[in-house]
């Protein structure tokens, strides 16, 4: 064997990875949103210790040194800021953390640490965000799932009513009501293969029977809103 | 093995107990040992159209009720040795019947009958409810107009729901029975067709049963159709349903519109 081996060269790792902060968006005056936090500290001193915060400075026009001041008074009382959000680059001196972007808005549950840690343990697995019905919905029947997209092999009978939190699907004639999105979601549809609804809802905006075209009638077709405008188009 | 038959409609004035009671006939006609059961309490009829409304005595609820033995209450058909009636009580509301007496009665049925047909009130209350709770078939009734059909549709998915059966996780096995079937109608585009019907309720068609004078004379003069003139076209129609229930294959006829000698002569003048 060769004992010379070639360099190799060492490959430097990049990945992105998200993480869960806590986000302060401090409200003027900052003396009293801070008297909150000693108050916060006060119940439960540990509550920030060693957890990521990040500031949100959207509500307020600090300057740059304002915003020193801000920073070193959380890190008096044991708050360490992960990064910025909501100034302008050029209050951002390179002693401070950086400008962070993009965030997106998550849950967290307000819990004591220990009892989190519990519930963590049984992880349930995830709901499905899709419900499956294989029979014809009948009259008088009403079928709610609001995390997420329904959909229905089969005909949804006049009288009946599906109520989604996501899309709604009818593979067969829906001659009942199908509100879709009702928690809020626009970009929710609705679709089925025969279209004889009394009544179709997105997001709370509705049309009954009487505002859908006679050219529908019978034919396969999907409903969304256009901004604030339902819009019922043939699927072919 | 017995069998429970709910006759079911949802809508009132379809057919239901002329249903009943000419598949009831019919069934004891082919040696059928059958009990018809009369479930609207307060407003019964069965009693009337099987011709036995001057020998009640006991009734439904006083079995239910534990005041009367079942032997005492069952009416023996007068014509048909096979056919029996356990008629409903005119004086009480539905609220008499209880979902343990009514098991109590059906399974007592169950060991002396080869059919028990539950004879349901219209509407989807208790008395409705409790006709179907045990029923192991569900005719139902459904008249071709876009009421009766939406009403059948609502009771199918109670039939899917409410029953022991779908409780268990089984299945009611469920037919459509179409009655007041007007050819001429039909075919003028004034009710809704066969088509439609069974499109909308996805479930198996029974038979057709065609509007005739016939049902109303057999009614009137207190004799299921199909006992009173078996030959007339709705007893045919009931025969073939029952035959079908028995598990015979018989094709399906569509009544069409008889047309007299003279009219027939007459539309061909014309043109």
């Amino acid at each position: 064997m060769n004992a010379v081996t070639p360099p190799t060269r060492q490959l430097i790792r990049m990945r992105g990875r998200s993480y869960v902060a806590f986000v302060f968006s401090p409200v003027v005056p900052v003396a009293g949103w801070l008297e909150e936090i000693d108050a916060t500290l006060g119940r439960s001193p540990g509550f920030f210790a060693g957890k990521p915060v990040v500031l949100d400075l959207s509500a307020l026009q600090l300057s740059q040194s304002g915003i020193a001041h801000l920073i070193s008074s959380l890190e008096q009382r044991g708050i360490r800021i992960l990064g910025l959000e909501g100034v302008d680059e050029e209050h951002v001196t390179t002693s401070m953390p950086p400008l962070l972007t993009g965030g997106r808005n998550c849950m967290l549950a307000q819990n004591d640490p220990k009892e989190s840690r519990e519930k963590e343990q049984p992880k349930a697995k995830p709901k499905p965000a899709s419900l499956l019905i294989e029979s014809p919905v009948r009259s008088g029947q009403s079928v709610v799932f609001t995390e997420g997209d329904i959909t229905v092999l089969g005909s949804v009978g006049s009288g009946a009513e599906l109520v989604a939190g996501g899309s709604i699907h009818v593979y067969g004639a829906l001659r009942g009501r199908a509100m879709a999105g009702i928690e809020g979601n626009a970009a929710a549809r609705i679709f089925c293969q025969k279209i004889e609804a009394e009544l179709l809802a997105i997001d709370g905006f509705y049309r009954t029977a009487e505002d859908i075209s006679d050219s529908l009638r019978h034919r396969p077709a999907q409903a969304w809103l256009a901004g604030n405008v339902m819009r019922i188009e043939p699927l072919n | 093995m017995a069998k429970v038959l709910v006759v079911t409609s949802g809508k009132g004035g379809v057919g239901k107990t002329t249903s009943t009671a000419a598949l009831g006939a019919a069934l004891a006609q082919m040696g059928q040992r059958v009990v018809v059961i009369d479930f609207d309490v307060g407003l019964r009829n069965l009693d009337l159209v099987l011709g036995a409304e001057r020998r009640v005595v006991f009734d439904l609820i006083n079995v239910v009720q534990g005041v009367a033995k079942l032997q005492q209450a069952l009416i023996r058909d007068k014509r048909l040795e096979n056919l029996w009636l356990l008629p409903a009580s005119q004086t009480r509301d539905k609220d008499a019947l209880t979902d343990e007496g009514i098991s109590r009665v059906i399974a007592e049925l169950r060991t002396k009958f080869d059919w028990i047909l539950c004879d349901s009130p219209a509407g989807i209350e208790r008395g409705a409810m409790l006709a179907m709770r045990y029923a192991d078939e569900a005719v139902i009734v459904t008249n071709p107009e876009v009421s009766s059909v939406r009403d059948s549709d609502r009771i199918i998915g109670m039939l899917d729901s409410k029953t022991v059966k779908a409780e268990r996780g089984e299945f009611v096995a469920k037919h459509i029975l179409i009655t007041r079937y007007d050819a001429g109608r039909a075919s003028r585009g004034e009710m809704l067709g066969i088509e439609d019907i069974l499109e909308i309720l996805a479930t198996p068609l029974l038979g057709i049963i065609p509007e005739s004078q016939d049902v109303l004379r057999a009614s009137n003069v207190g004799s299921p159709v199909t006992l009173h003139n078996a030959d007339s076209p709705p007893a045919r129609a009931y025969i073939d349903a029952v035959n079908r229930l028995l598990g015979e294959t018989i094709a399906m006829t569509v009544p069409t519109e008889r047309k007299s000698f003279m009219s027939r002569l007459l539309g061909r003048r014309a043109a």
